[in-house]
């Protein structure tokens, strides 16, 4: 992901993001998306609070991924299609 | 919407400013004639990438060419988005396979099924925000006022611009540092430039957002 010509705040957080099940999506970095639009993003689909969505943005900017939802392997796609929409690299996964 | 801005005072003052949060809901934003025609002209060019050769699904035939002559140094604006691919599938142009990626990783069947029931509307989706920039910015330029729901429509669509240059000036992490780099004379400096700033467009857009 850039940055952006203003700083985005980075709150050190450490909880796990989602609780383990079989299906997952994953969200891969990429160096166009703005950090503020994907921690947007995240709030925006998935109704997280800006704290837990700023920690997903760092993780996928740092780690290069990070699982954002699990669930329903239909569930998991129906997220990936909406991310896509919002123009995320997104991809399903079977947990392991 | 009608009706004077109140805050449209200033008459070029702001046209650096990037979108900012109006009182009464929806954002605001100035734009000088020559950046609504490279906003328009991007918009218009992946408009019609996604739209395929056929121009199907709704896309206007000869959509690119509302976006207007862009002058100077961006004028090859189109051979840069343009589709290189010929009539090749979706996934051929790596802005379109940018645009319409895969949804699993390592399993090119579950991919393939997931994009033949998906990717029609995943389309239509970035074609109708495309069309919503089109129908709000006047060619001319002048004071944009979005909704909040056209706003985020915006930010799609700025976004979509921003993935397909990213994809055909090869955008990476330090980017920023090669466009100091880069000689004014090189041709690709006008199109980071454009990149840079639509950049800035669209985190102002999302800050006013907030």
């Amino acid at each position: 992901m850039s940055v952006a010509p203003a700083e985005v705040e980075r709150p050190e957080v450490r909880e796990e993001a989602v609780p383990d099940t079989p299906w997952v999506t994953i969200v891969w970095n990429d160096p166009v998306n703005l950090m503020s639009y994907v921690t947007y993003v995240f709030q925006q689909v998935f109704g997280y609070s800006k704290r837990k969505a700023e920690k997903l943005m760092l993780d996928v900017h740092h780690k290069g991924r990070a699982v954002v939802s699990a669930g329903t392997r239909e569930s998991m796609e129906r997220d990936v299609a909406v991310l896509h929409g919002y123009g995320l690299w997104a991809t399903v996964s079977h947990d392991k | 919407m009608s009706g004077p801005d109140p805050d449209s005072t200033g008459e070029a003052g702001d046209l650096m400013g990037g979108f900012r949060a109006r009182r009464r809901g929806g954002v605001t934003a100035r734009f000088a004639a020559s950046q609504a025609n490279i906003i328009r002209a991007l918009v218009s060019q992946v408009e019609e990438l996604i739209a395929g050769p056929g121009g199907e699904d709704g896309a206007v035939p000869g959509a690119a060419g509302r976006g207007g002559a862009v002058p100077g140094p961006l004028a090859d604006l189109e051979a840069l988005l343009g589709n290189t691919g010929g009539p090749a599938a979706p996934p051929d142009d790596p802005v379109l396979a940018r645009l319409l990626p895969d949804a699993y990783r390592d399993d090119s069947e579950a991919a393939g099924e997931f994009r033949r029931f998906t990717e029609q509307e995943l389309r239509s989706g970035k074609l109708a925000a495309a069309q919503t920039v089109l129908d709000t910015l006047p060619e001319d330029g002048g004071r944009v006022e979005l909704t909040d729901e056209d706003a985020q429509v915006w930010l799609r669509a700025l976004n979509d611009v921003r993935l397909a240059l990213g994809v055909r000036l090869e955008i990476t992490e330090d980017t920023a540092q090669r466009t100091q780099d880069l000689d004014p004379a090189d041709p690709r400096s006008a199109y980071l430039w454009v990149y840079d700033w639509l950049t800035y467009l669209q985190e102002t857009l999302v800050r006013a957002l907030w």
